[in-house]
C-alpha cells in the first residue's frame, strides 16, 4: 500500500527537493553562526588541561580539544569566521567577474581580447597556491584570505558573464534601447546586467562550496584566522595530531565542513534547477 | 522636399576584420509623409539597408542624406538624429527587455531625453494604439504578439520621430492582427504626418501600405513600383 504523505497539501517528495533541502541546511547554518554565544555550552578559548581530548559526553556534547577546550562551542563559534570570509569573497568576487565578462562581452574587439587573455591567465594558476603565496605575503588573517581566495576564483564569472553578453549583444530589445538614446554605463547596468545577474548568482551557491574548502584549506595550513580564534580548518589541524586515539577532534570540525559545503552546493544545484526553463516543477 | 536620399550607396558588414559587402550602388529617394517599400525575398539586403538608414550598422559608402543632411559614414547616431529615426522590429517577442515593465521600456528613453509630463505622453500613447492603460505596469511576457508590436509602435513613435522604419512588422503576427497593425501604422501616418519606411517580403502587405516601393534583388535594385 502506498502511503501518500502530504504537509498541507504537498507531497513530501516535492517538500524535501534540492533546493529546500539546501536553504533549510544554509539557513540553519547562518542562524547557528549568529547565535553562537548563546548556544554554545562552554567560552570556546577557555582551556582546561584537566578535561584534555575527552570522548563526547554528556557535559562536553562533541568531546575536548587537546587543550580542553569544549568542541561543541568550538565548532559554533567557526561557523563565524567561515561564513564571513564566504561571504567577503562572494562580495569581491562577483562584481568583478561581471564587470570584467559584461565589458568584454559588449565591447568586444580589443577590449575582450584584453580581458579575457587576463582572465585565462588567473584561470590557469592554482588557486590553492596562490592564495598561499599571497596570503604568506599579506600576512595571514580573515580579510587578507578572502582577498587571496577572491583572486582566483573570479574568472569563472568573468567568462559566463561574457557569454551571456554575447548571446544578448545583438538582440532587438538592446538594439531598441540603443535606438532611443540609452547607452553606456546606463545600457550596461539597466539592461545587460539584470538578464545576466540570475546564473551569477546560480553561480556563486555553486561555488560557495568550493570556497568553503579552500577557505578550510588554508586554516588547515595554518594561513587562515589564528589561534586560538576557533576556524574549522585549524581545527581539524590539531585534531590530525591525535586522529587514531582521539578521532572526534578532527571529525567534529570535519564534518562540519563537510556539511557547510553541502548545503551551498544543494543550495546551488536546487537554484539552477529552479532557474531552467525547462524545469516544470 | 525628399525626407531621404541615397545615391550609389552600398553596404558592409563586418566579418572578423573582413568587409562583405551585401548592398550594392543603391539610388532611392523618399519623399516627406509617403510609405516607401523595400520587397525582396530574405537575403536580398533590404534589411541591411535598413540598419544603416537606422544608424545601425556604420559600415557603407556613397551618400546619404537624412532630412536635408549629409550623413557621416562609419558613424554613429547621436543627439537630435538618433531621436527623429526610429524603428519597430520584426519579432515582438524580442523587442522588449524581458525583465523590465513596459513603464520602464517606454519612460526610460524620455527621461533621458530630459522631457517633463512622461505618465501623460505614455497613457496618451497607449490611447492612439488601442492599448488599456493598466498593462503599463506589465511585463513583455504577460502581452499577446499583437500588443507587444503595438507597445513598440508606441515607443517609437513617443520619441516623435520624423522616420519610422518598420522592419517587417507584420510577419510574426496572425492575420487579423496583422490587418490592426497596418491600420494603426496607416491611420499613425495620416495623423502624424509620419514618413515611413516600411521592409518586406509581402508584396500584398507592401501593396496596401506603401505609396512607392522598389524591389531588390541580390543586394540591387531590381525595379521601381509606384502604387497610386
Amino acid at each position: 500500500m502506498i502511503i501518500s504523505q502530504t504537509w498541507r497539501g504537498l507531497p513530501l517528495r516535492q517538500l524535501f527537493n534540492t533546493f529546500n533541502i539546501g536553504l533549510l541546511l544554509v539557513v540553519l547554518l547562518v542562524v547557528l553562526a549568529l547565535l553562537a554565544p548563546y548556544i554554545s555550552t562552554f567560552d570556546p578559548n577557555v582551556q582546561n588541561i584537566q578535561d584534555r581530548l575527552l570522548a563526547p559526553n554528556a557535559q562536553h556534547w562533541f568531546g575536548t580539544d587537546r587543550f580542553g577546550r569544549d568542541l561543541f562551542s568550538r565548532v559554533l563559534h567557526g561557523a563565524r569566521p567561515t561564513l564571513l570570509l564566504v561571504s567577503l569573497v562572494i562580495l569581491l568576487t562577483v562584481p568583478i567577474g561581471l564587470t570584467v565578462g559584461i565589458c568584454a562581452g559588449y565591447f568586444g574587439g580589443w577590449v575582450e581580447r584584453i580581458l579575457m587573455r587576463l582572465t585565462d591567465i588567473v584561470m590557469s594558476l592554482p588557486s590553492l597556491v596562490i592564495a598561499l603565496a599571497l596570503v604568506s605575503i599579506l600576512g595571514p588573517g580573515l580579510m587578507n584570505g578572502a582577498l587571496a581566495l577572491a583572486f582566483t576564483s573570479w574568472p569563472s564569472f568573468a567568462r559566463q558573464a561574457r557569454t551571456e553578453t554575447l548571446s544578448i549583444r545583438r538582440s532587438d530589445y538592446l538594439t531598441a534601447a540603443k535606438m532611443q538614446g540609452v547607452s553606456g554605463w546606463r545600457l550596461i547596468f539597466g539592461h545587460i546586467l539584470p538578464l545576466i545577474l540570475p546564473s551569477a548568482i546560480v553561480r556563486a551557491a555553486l561555488n560557495l562550496g568550493g570556497i568553503i574548502l579552500s577557505a578550510a584549506g588554508l586554516g588547515f595550513l595554518g594561513m587562515g584566522i589564528q589561534p586560538p580564534a576557533a576556524e574549522w580548518g585549524s581545527m581539524v589541524a590539531s585534531g590530525s595530531r591525535v586522529i587514531f586515539d582521539q578521532w572526534w577532534v578532527a571529525a567534529v570540525p570535519g564534518v562540519a565542513i563537510l556539511l557547510a559545503s553541502l548545503a551551498f552546493n544543494l543550495l546551488g544545484d536546487g537554484l539552477r534547477d529552479k532557474m531552467d526553463p525547462r524545469h516544470d516543477k | 522636399m525628399n525626407q531621404l536620399e541615397v545615391n550609389n550607396v552600398s553596404v558592409s558588414h563586418a566579418q572578423g576584420l573582413q568587409r562583405n559587402t551585401v548592398v550594392h550602388n543603391v539610388d532611392l529617394s523618399v519623399q516627406a509623409g509617403e510609405c516607401f517599400g523595400l520587397v525582396g525575398p530574405s537575403g536580398c539586403g533590404k534589411s541591411s539597408l535598413l540598419w544603416v538608414l537606422a544608424g545601425l550598422n556604420p559600415y557603407w559608402e556613397g551618400d546619404i542624406s537624412l532630412f536635408g543632411q549629409p550623413l557621416e559614414s562609419g558613424k554613429v547616431f547621436t543627439g537630435e538624429l538618433r531621436r527623429r529615426v526610429q524603428m519597430v522590429f520584426q519579432d515582438p517577442y524580442a523587442s522588449l527587455h524581458p525583465k523590465h515593465r513596459l513603464r520602464r521600456t517606454l519612460a526610460e528613453p524620455l527621461k533621458l531625453l530630459g522631457l517633463q509630463d512622461i505618465d501623460d505622453r505614455l497613457s496618451e500613447g497607449f490611447k492612439q494604439v488601442g492599448l488599456a492603460e493598466n498593462m503599463i505596469d506589465r511585463y513583455p511576457h504577460q502581452l499577446s504578439g499583437g500588443q507587444r508590436q503595438r507597445v513598440a509602435i508606441i515607443r517609437a513613435l513617443l520619441l516623435e520621430p520624423k522616420l519610422l522604419l518598420l522592419d517587417e512588422p507584420t510577419s510574426a503576427l496572425d492575420m487579423s492582427v496583422q490587418a490592426e497593425i497596418l491600420n494603426l501604422l496607416n491611420d499613425l501616418k495620416a495623423s502624424r504626418d509620419l514618413t515611413m519606411i516600411m521592409v518586406s517580403h509581402d508584396p500584398d502587405v507592401i501593396d496596401y501600405m506603401c505609396d512607392h516601393a522598389v524591389t531588390m534583388k541580390a543586394g540591387r535594385i531590381d525595379q521601381e513600383k509606384y502604387y497610386r
